[in-house]
């Protein structure tokens, strides 16, 4: 108290002072605003070079945006919230900048060779003529995944538990894991595809595989690496062995345990698109695929854009579990 | 702050007050295998500690305090020898005899009232003790930092709060490893006043391992010096001053450089 009370009033000032500084509007969110706008008049104004569709959408897009932007820049002098957005203005500039770039060297100028270099209009075209199938795709690709990573870490979990905590299961898994855990997942694909029912089912387990290597090997050293001290800490004060894995080794080894899930999430990734390029008859892996088999470059392109925004957000939301769940933990990696 | 809860009555079935537990060690002795040898640690080690009664433990570093302790908690069982509380073996862990070790080993994932009630929970006990936790926490003034986490208290608080984790099972034998070895000096201080006064109130019998003499001969009644590694006992000094004690009362600093020269450091006084 008397510590708080004693420091001095230029120093409370200073801090009013550092409040202060952030909402204020950038002028590069005005920017901004205005080179979107900019955006908007080369793609509606300047006549296409290239046959495309879609000119007048992407025009009105690039036209809303900047308004929007040049709007929120106004409102910042009001509403503080607002102002915030400023850290984002410099992104925003350099993307109608490299948007212009691409619109006049594709559509407007026709300058480089079509099939491969698709323009914007023709990747907005695919999305809002082919919106279904990849929804579609999308629903298949996170259901598939879901099933797979899902039962992967809830085994590697309960297996890498085992591993670390029981010497006499750990005698019979340690030598499987050690031989079956380090081969790609991916090298099972011709005999899972051959023993499971269906093409589905093999794609599950294969998911699964490669989630449950990481996490079952993070797990058990994450239990394994316990220090002696927390059991004897817990056995002292009548802890039975329940409480022992359950609220001792478990908690302590959660942090390992998430690094397992992240690299299990990473493999299954792989493992999902691979499968679903020999497999599955759907899914953004096939998209790629079949776009691929038609020459639609453009296709392709929105494909691999919903695919890295599938991946990103669930990634994300594993890390917002893990800092839930790891709360207790100082100095924790920002997604 | 201690004073500020005195009135720490006991609950119906938690234990009383004068609940302090006779140690028995009698002939003990113990080592460990290291590289195909066996490193002695204790050598023929016979102690008794008296229902309420404080002794400490004074010896150099590496001569086999803790691994006393060790076999006073019943984490470990001695190679020869036998150890009793209150007439019975004692064989494995057990919450009526508390550890308290010279790291707070606080669990970080836990807030520092769901240290304290660790004991309570483990043994399915907690839904009738909450409020003994809540009383415990601030009796050793930590009251207000129930929900703080072991990384964000100061060394001195989070020995607090392992000193509470150990209280609240309401022990009758109270082992200290070192409970203050790493504390900064005030803090120190501070909390060997707190402790004894505590002990006073409570009434539980404490073995207490530490390397400094003035620690010892300050709160305890008996301090046992042991010798080097294997470590047996030396000396076992009476210590009849009343609390609380002067730093310079003559007969402590008697005592001390009596117990500095059983540790053969009278060179240094
Ligand atoms: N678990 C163990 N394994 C092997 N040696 C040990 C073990 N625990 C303690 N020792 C050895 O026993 C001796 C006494 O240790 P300890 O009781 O911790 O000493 P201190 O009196 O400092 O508390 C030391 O030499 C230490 O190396
Ligand atoms: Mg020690």
């Amino acid at each position: 108290m008397s510590a708080i009370a004693s420091v001095s009033p230029a120093a409370t000032e200073g801090l009013a002072a550092f409040d202060d500084d952030v909402p204020r509007p950038a002028r590069l969110l005005g920017a901004a605003g205005l080179a979107w706008l900019g955006v908007a008049a080369v793609v509606l104004v300047w006549p296409d070079a290239q046959e495309v569709a879609r000119t007048d959408l992407l025009g009105t897009l690039a036209a809303v945006l900047g308004g929007v932007l040049l709007l929120s820049w106004a409102l910042g002098w009001i509403v503080p919230a607002v102002a915030r957005l400023g850290h984002r203005a410099p992104w925003l500039c350099v993307l109608a900048v490299a948007l212009a770039a691409w619109e006049t060297v594709t559509a407007k100028l026709d300058l480089l060779p079509l099939p491969f270099f698709a323009s914007p209009q023709a990747f907005l075209e695919v999305y809002t003529d082919d919106y279904p199938r990849l929804l579609d795709c999308l629903y298949h690709s996170v259901v598939l995944l879901a099933k797979g990573y899902l039962l992967g870490a809830a085994v590697g979990f309960a297996s890498g538990v085992a591993l670390g905590w029981s010497t006499r299961i750990g005698y019979w898994v340690h030598p499987v894991l050690r031989l079956i855990g380090p081969l790609p997942a991916t090298a099972w694909i011709p005999l899972a595809f051959f023993v499971f029912p269906s093409s589905a089912s093999a794609s599950v387990f294969l998911i699964a595989l490669a989630t449950w290597f990481p996490t079952t090997v993070l797990t058990w050293s994450g239990v394994a690496s316990v220090q002696t001290a927390y059991y004897d800490v817990a056995r002292t004060l009548g802890a039975g062995p329940r409480f022992l894995v359950l609220k001792v080794a478990i908690p302590a080894a959660l942090p390992h345990v998430f690094v397992g899930l992240f690299m299990g999430l990473g493999s299954s990734f792989a493992v999902l698109v691979v499968a679903e390029m020999l497999g599955v008859k759907s899914g953004l892996g096939w998209y790629l695929q079949w776009s691929q088999g038609w020459a639609a470059y453009a296709n392709m392109y929105a494909d691999l854009f919903i695919m890295a925004l599938m991946c990103s957000t669930l990634i994300t939301l594993l890390f917002r579990l893990r800092d839930r769940m790891l709360a207790w933990q100082k100095g924790l990696v920002q997604w | 702050m201690v004073s500020a809860a005195l009135d720490l009555a006991p609950e119906a079935g938690t234990g009383s007050v004068a609940a302090g537990a006779t140690l028995q060690i009698q002939g003990i002795s113990h080592g460990f295998v290291l590289q195909n040898e066996i490193l002695p640690v204790l050598h023929d080690i016979t102690l008794r500690a008296d229902p309420g009664e404080f002794v400490a433990l004074l010896g150099a570093s590496g001569c086999g305090k803790s691994t006393l302790l060790r076999l006073c908690a019943g984490l470990d069982r001695p190679r020869r020898g036998r150890l009793q509380m209150d007439g019975v073996e004692i064989t494995r862990p057990h919450p009526s005899r508390v550890i308290m070790f010279q790291d707070p080993t606080l669990f970080p994932w836990r807030t520092v009232w769901d240290n304290a009630a660790l004991g309570l929970e483990a043994r399915g006990e907690l839904r009738h003790g909450r409020s003994r936790v809540d009383e415990v926490l601030s009796l050793v003034g930590l009251g207000n930092f129930g929900r703080a986490y072991p990384h964000q208290l100061s060394g001195g608080m989070a020995q607090r709060a392992s000193l509470a984790r150990a209280l609240v099972n309401d022990p009758r034998l109270l082992l200290l490893d070192e409970p203050l070895g790493k504390l900064d000096s005030l803090t120190r201080l501070t909390m060997q006043g707190e402790l004894t006064r505590l002990w006073q109130q409570r009434g539980f019998t404490v073995l207490m391992v530490t390397h400094d003499v003035e620690e010892a001969l300050l709160m305890a009644q008996r301090v046992i010096v042991f010798s080097e590694r294997p470590a047996c006992i030396r000396a076992d000094l009476q210590v009849g001053l009343p609390f609380p004690r002067r730093r310079d009362d003559p007969e402590l600093l008697r005592l001390r450089h009596e117990a500095l020269g059983l540790l053969g450091l009278e060179a240094i006084w």
